[in-house]
């Protein structure tokens, strides 16, 4: 592999990992709120799948980065103009655009959300799986079982949220409206993406995409809620152009490791 | 089609209660391992996964319906079980079980 592909790959491997992460704390925030004691299994449960990915990933970087990198620098030390996660992820679980108490977690946006997701990276692990890259094939066949049980999971809440009262089925559609046009960021290749894809790295998002909008379309339709257009606004996360939701989860989550430097326990 | 209780109910209060079984290895019964609330039987089954599986404690998993369990009156205890007592002779405990047998 030649140095261009190394630092497509490391950068790739990065985005990988920050989308993993930021999702990973974002759920991670439901744990011993959950709406019932289940459900709260179910999300931490979620949660710790996508943070094992994430230092599975950030450790592959630190490698591929050399000089010292490690996966506690990578995610610890990085800020949100470093992060590279799609916007999707860091959003709060509220449709409000500025939540101001916990109160306001809406259990349809983490749904919708993780089932927009996972539909995304079943594809994306299903691909990985053969990639060239034997580090990011054995990634990802062992994130495939967890996202297959994550989609599994969201889109059964996201069909009976639908399908239900009339209370859950306005949420899960306020819940979809709001989150649906950032997924516009999945197709919109970077640079990164393309060269990782030309060296047979990276999913073809060109040829995954009928196949996540037949996933969607398919749940959305048994759910009984309607797909909104999704034309306009590109977010620009995996860009490291971040709404101001990141720079909150990141100071919550980097700010024990900030303030003890190399701690152990 | 999968088993519903008799009256299950939209209200997240009256959510049914399932029991719980899980097969800890092949070749080994399912046990009973606690119990749940869910709207019904798939949503049972994936609940179990979360709450009873975490640590690697099955293959597979039942549940059924709390309800389509008939259980015996703890106060027949003594007229159930008392008599059985005095009989050792019904345990098969003068044979040999041969090791490739494994559970029994």
């Amino acid at each position: 592999m030649n140095t261009v592909d190394t630092l497509a790959l490391s950068e790739y491997v990065l985005h990988l990992a920050d989308n993993a992460l930021v999702l990973g704390q974002r759920n991670a925030e439901w744990c011993g709120h959950g709406p019932i004691l289940e459900e709260d299994l179910a999300l931490a449960n979620n949660a710790l799948d996508l943070i094992g990915q994430a230092r599975l990933l950030y450790q592959y970087a630190a490698a591929l980065q050399g000089e010292g990198a490690s996966e506690d620098a990578l995610a610890y030390f990085r800020d949100a103009s470093q992060y590279r996660n799609y916007t999707l992820l860091e959003l709060p679980h509220s449709t409000a655009l500025a939540p101001t108490a916990r109160g306001e977690r809406d259990y349809a946006v983490t749904i919708v959300r993780n089932f927009l997701y996972s539909a995304l990276m079943v594809l994306v692990w299903e691909q990985l799986q053969t990639s060239g890259d034997a580090q990011l094939a054995a990634i990802g066949a062992k994130s495939l079982k967890e996202a297959r049980y994550h989609l599994r999971h969201a889109r059964d809440w996201l069909v009976r949220f639908g399908d239900g009262s009339a209370g859950s089925h306005a949420r899960a559609q306020a819940a979809l409206d709001f989150l649906l046009p950032y997924t516009i960021e999945f197709w919109t290749a970077t640079e990164v993406e393309s060269a990782a894809f030309a060296a047979n790295i990276a999913l073809d998002l060109a040829a995954a995409r009928p196949h996540w909008e037949a996933l969607v379309c398919d749940a959305v339709l048994e759910a009984t809620l309607t797909l909104s257009p999704t034309q306009g606004f590109v977010p620009t996360g995996k860009l490291s152009v971040h709404s101001e939701h990141l720079s909150f989860l990141l100071a919550e989550m980097q700010s024990l490791a900030r303030q003890h430097p190399g701690a152990q326990w | 089609m999968t088993p519903s209780p008799p009256q299950a109910s939209a209200s997240l209060k009256e959510w049914p209660l399932w029991e719980v079984f899980v097969r800890s290895k092949q070749g080994i019964e399912h046990k009973h391992c606690g119990s749940l609330h869910a709207a019904d039987a798939q949503q049972a089954l994936q609940m179990a996964r979360d709450v009873y599986t975490r640590r690697q404690e099955g293959v597979s998993i039942w549940v059924l319906p709390s309800a389509a369990i008939t259980a015996s009156d703890p106060q027949d205890k003594d007229m159930l079980f008392e008599p059985a007592v005095d009989k050792i002779y019904r345990h098969p405990t003068f044979f040999v079980i041969p090791d490739e047998v494994g559970h029994m």
